[in-house]
């Protein structure tokens, strides 16, 4: 495979293409789903029309974005297969039942509850229609959980042995890989980030229905139950987020590094709150990490650790192998260097495995099955030629980092402010500067959704399965040639299908705001 | 049997069930074929409005296939989509763009009008049913691929699964599979005027060209299937030895068939349902029931025919460049612990079942009318 790079290079592009584009959807699906769920509720329980308008106005919304939710979600699941084939091999006794869990489970529940939803106002009864509604948004979180379980197992592995007679990794602990405390904060960081979004959305929306002045009674309504619901979740977010920061430092250290362009860590670590970065800096230079910083004083100890005393170690002290134990306690574990002549021992091992097993030399066998069980932890650093190769891209890391958690401060301004106008202060919101916040923040919360992500994302690179699979050895047999051809074509097609969704949507949201929502939606 | 054969018996039936449903709920894909058959634009929104309450079934279904294969038979997943590429990829844009259609297609400000979306959903019901068809096939009469454990450790070369250079695009090309693929394109069209004919009332010169449709479409598949199942008793199928190795045998299906003589009885009583459903539909102007009985009975052939493919020592996935590549359910499954797992997760499908089968009722109990559909609020 002369154009292996490429391949990887393209399927990680393309991989990337199809779950920003996924995930500008989802989370709104989510989390409007519930805010629809709360709505209907309140119409279940007062019998008021005005309450079923206001269900059936989001409701549409919900319905237009669902569609492209399910759209692109379909070849997620597929390109696990079609481009990362010996992923889908090496780790698909784990991997896959989580992703058959999620469709069982949580994909049949949603779609067949959202037809109720949609189609069952004078079929069924209002408890049902009721029931239907919230059964469609539990089917939709749980297929965030099922999903998300399953991207917290590849970047923290647990629950599994790997089989020299199968050469592939197979599941030993179900629950450890469902329920272990990454996979579980994961979730519920994930989720709670999706009722912010949601909740900004509305917020958004109806601050542009009163900038039009147009439905304020409706607009109102919604802006409140919107910013609330935002609050809740953005706190929510913020304190699984604390706990995500303590658990990269202990599985992950080295995106936490890059997190914040950290090369040589100290007792009392300080924060980047703001910087600009020394692109050019290489581990292992005398280069300045920062050409400017501000930074809170032993803020990152405080964030990795809880502890403003503690040690976090840089790039440079992981490539040395300085690491925190589980405890918080610094100790000198295995650099890097020995990370990979001991991947490449696991990997001799296995081969004479291979070569003993043919052989039919079972003592052989027995004896590298042993050595392959001693070093396979590190057996994915075997693929690498030099240490630097396992640091993630530092500037992209970083900068999205500091995005995600700017603009979520900013968010939750924004929606405190709603929150405040629309409960105590109902002429602020016949302020231009209170809805132009509410306008300006709905842009601000995909890009600070998308942020999250990234720093997920590339911050674990090169892993696909940390320590054990870098992307590198996990791809497809497939020429660059036609990942590029369908990457393109992916592209147009989710960006033509994006284009018809939010022209939709604007269409919808202009047209109601020119009628009477409450009359118009019963 | 060993424990671990039990289960990689039972996953292959689920599998086998799970494919059977979709081949199904292809009648979605089939009657968006058909929306030119409407005369009116009523008529075409009464198709398309009936179709939109089942579209998620067939998707999801599509979707948890792909899933529970990943899951029990993972070194298929691996090397079938990663391999033939091509293949999978067109189904899958088909039925990306097929997502977007029903609820895009009619509302205002969807930029490139109803006729494209419309288009889209035609290229979905063409594409789909031919390819996923195709896909099947290739369980039959092999695929060009080679698999090779070891490459893992090769850092320039690590690919397990590899596969001949057209990725998909020759087993696209070939008759045998092309034979199934385009039955199973007729079978959904069939399925699909049979829906219209039990789903759709109010309208009667409406039903009656859709009896005509379902009858003429299902001559044709009749048809093709008949000449599918002479070609595949007649092929070679790749059986699994006593020392584990692979070997090609000639009319092997034939002989798994006569092995498997309750599997024949199946087989022959799911074609009778299908024939019933279909030709009675056609020629009884009163009875509105044929998309059951052909449902049923599709059910019934494809999950025979899934078990001809993985049971009695089959490879269900030959090799046609390395006998010993081919993949069979017992070297192609999960480990033991993950199939357990997995079964137990099982337990919950007849609940995921029976509240499908619930909301279904529930939301089918009267056919659809042009004045039912004039009170909805949601409109495709």
């Amino acid at each position: 495979m002369n154009d292996l790079m490429s391949v990887v290079d393209w399927s990680r592009a393309q991989f990337a293409l199809t779950a920003m584009y996924h995930w500008l959807f989802v989370p709104l699906t989510i989390g409007l789903s519930v805010i629809v769920a709360i709505m209907e509720t309140a119409y279940y329980r007062t019998g008021n029309e005005r309450w079923k308008a206001l269900t059936k106005f989001w409701m549409t919304l919900f319905g237009i974005n669902f569609a492209i939710g399910v759209a692109t979600g379909i070849i997620l699941e597929f390109e696990f297969g079609t481009n990362w084939s010996n992923y889908s091999w090496f780790v698909g006794d784990i991997f896959g039942a989580p992703l058959a869990i999620e469709g069982i489970v949580a994909f049949f529940m949603e779609a067949t509850f959202v037809a109720v939803m949609f189609f069952g106002w004078n079929k069924v009864s209002r408890g049902f229609h009721l029931a239907s509604t919230w059964l469609t948004s539990i089917g939709v979180t749980l297929s965030a959980l099922w999903i998300l379980v399953a991207n917290a197992w590849m970047q923290n592995p647990v629950g599994m042995e790997f089989d020299p007679a199968q050469m592939r990794n197979v599941m030993s602990d179900f629950w450890e890989v469902a329920f272990n405390p990454v996979s579980m904060n994961k979730f519920f960081h994930t989720v709670f980030s999706t009722w912010t979004l949601a909740g900004v959305f509305v917020v958004g929306v109806s601050s542009w229905l009163l900038w039009r002045r147009s439905n304020v009674g409706a607009a109102t309504t919604s802006l409140k139950i919107g910013a609330w619901f935002g609050i809740a979740g953005m706190l929510l977010t913020f304190m699984t987020g604390d706990g995500s920061a303590v658990q990269v430092a202990r599985v992950q250290p080295m995106k936490l590094a890059a997190m914040e362009g950290l090369y040589d860590g100290k007792v009392g670590q300080e924060l980047v709150g703001f910087g600009i970065l020394n692109t050019d800096k290489k581990p292992g230079d005398d280069a300045p990490a920062m050409h400017f910083e501000v930074s809170i004083p032993k803020g990152l100890s405080v964030l990795a650790n809880h502890d403003p005393n503690s040690f976090v170690p840089g790039i440079n002290d992981l490539l040395q192998g300085i690491e925190l134990t589980p405890a918080g306690d610094t100790v000198r574990t295995v650099s890097y260097a020995e990370r990979i002549a001991t991947g490449r021992c696991a990997q001799q091992a296995l081969r004479d495995y291979n070569a003993a097993r043919a052989a039919g030399d079972e003592s052989a066998m027995a004896d590298a099955a042993a050595r392959v069980a001693k070093d396979f932890k590190y057996f994915g650093y075997g693929y690498f030629e030099t240490p630097e190769q396992a640091v993630p891209p530092v500037t992209v890391t970083f900068y999205a980092f500091r995005v995600m958690v700017c603009l979520g401060g900013i968010l939750l301004l924004v929606l405190m402010l709603g929150a405040f106008a629309s409960s105590f202060r109902p002429r602020l919101l016949a302020n231009k500067f209170v809805l132009w916040a509410g306008m300006i923040s709905l842009p601000l919360v995909w890009i600070c959704s998308q942020a999250g992500w990234i720093v997920a994302e590339v911050g674990r690179q090169p892993w696909t399965i940390q320590d054990l699979l870098p992307v590198t050895a996990g791809i497809s047999d497939v020429p660059s040639g036609s990942v590029q051809l369908t990457f393109w074509i992916f592209a147009a097609v989710f960006t033509l299908l994006l284009v018809a969704e939010v022209s939709i949507m604007a269409r919808f949201i202009a047209r109601s705001s020119r009628g009477d929502i409450e009359k118009d939606n019963n | 049997m060993t424990e671990l054969e039990i289960l990689q018996a039972y996953w292959w039936l689920l599998i086998a069930v799970l494919g059977a449903v979709l081949v199904f709920l292809l009648f979605v894909q089939g009657g968006q074929t058909l929306l030119w058959a409407g005369r009116t634009e009523v008529e075409r929104q009464l198709m398309i409005n009936s179709l939109g309450r089942k579209w998620e079934l067939s998707f999801t279904t599509l979707v948890v296939f792909g899933g529970a294969f990943f899951a029990s038979f993972p070194l298929f997943y691996s090397t079938s989509f990663g391999g033939a590429y091509w293949l999978w990829m067109l189904i899958l844009i088909s039925f990306v763009v097929q997502a977007v259609s029903y609820e895009y297609r009619r509302k205002k400000g969807n930029i490139y009008g109803t006729g494209v979306y419309d288009g889209l959903l035609l290229f979905n019901g063409i594409v789909g049913c031919i390819l996923l068809g195709v896909a099947v096939a290739m369980m039959f009469f092999g695929a060009e691929f080679t698999v090779a454990r070891g490459n893992i450790l090769d850092a320039g070369n690590p690919v397990i699964s590899r596969w001949a250079p057209t990725h998909g695009l020759e087993a696209i090309a070939s008759w045998k599979n092309l034979l199934l693929g385009v039955a199973v394109f007729f079978l959904a069209r069939t399925q699909g005027a049979l829906y219209f004919v039990n789903n759709i009332s109010g309208d009667a010169s409406f039903t009656a060209r859709m009896r005509r449709v379902a009858g003429a479409n299902g001559l044709v598949f009749a048809l093709l299937f008949v000449a599918f199942v002479v070609v595949l008793m007649l092929s070679p199928g790749m059986r699994m030895q006593p020392d584990g190795t692979f070997a090609s045998e000639p009319n092997a299906y034939l002989h798994s068939l006569l092995h498997m003589w309750w599997g024949a009885v199946i087989l022959l009583a799911g074609v009778v349902m299908v024939l019933y459903g279909i030709f009675r539909t056609a020629l009884d102007s009163r009875w509105r029931a044929g998309i059951w009985f052909c449902g049923i009975g599709t059910v019934l052939v494809v999950v025979i025919l899934f078990l001809l493919a993985g049971y009695d020592s089959m490879a269900y996935y030959p090799s046609l460049l390395d006998a010993g590549s081919s993949l069979s359910i017992s070297n192609s499954s999960s480990s033991l612990f993950t199939l357990k797992v997995m079964s137990r997760v099982s337990v919950l499908i007849p609940f995921v079942i029976a509240y499908i089968a619930y909301v279904w009722r529930k939301m089918n109990k009267q056919p659809l009318t042009p004045a039912e559909l004039n009170r909805e609020h949601h409109q495709y």
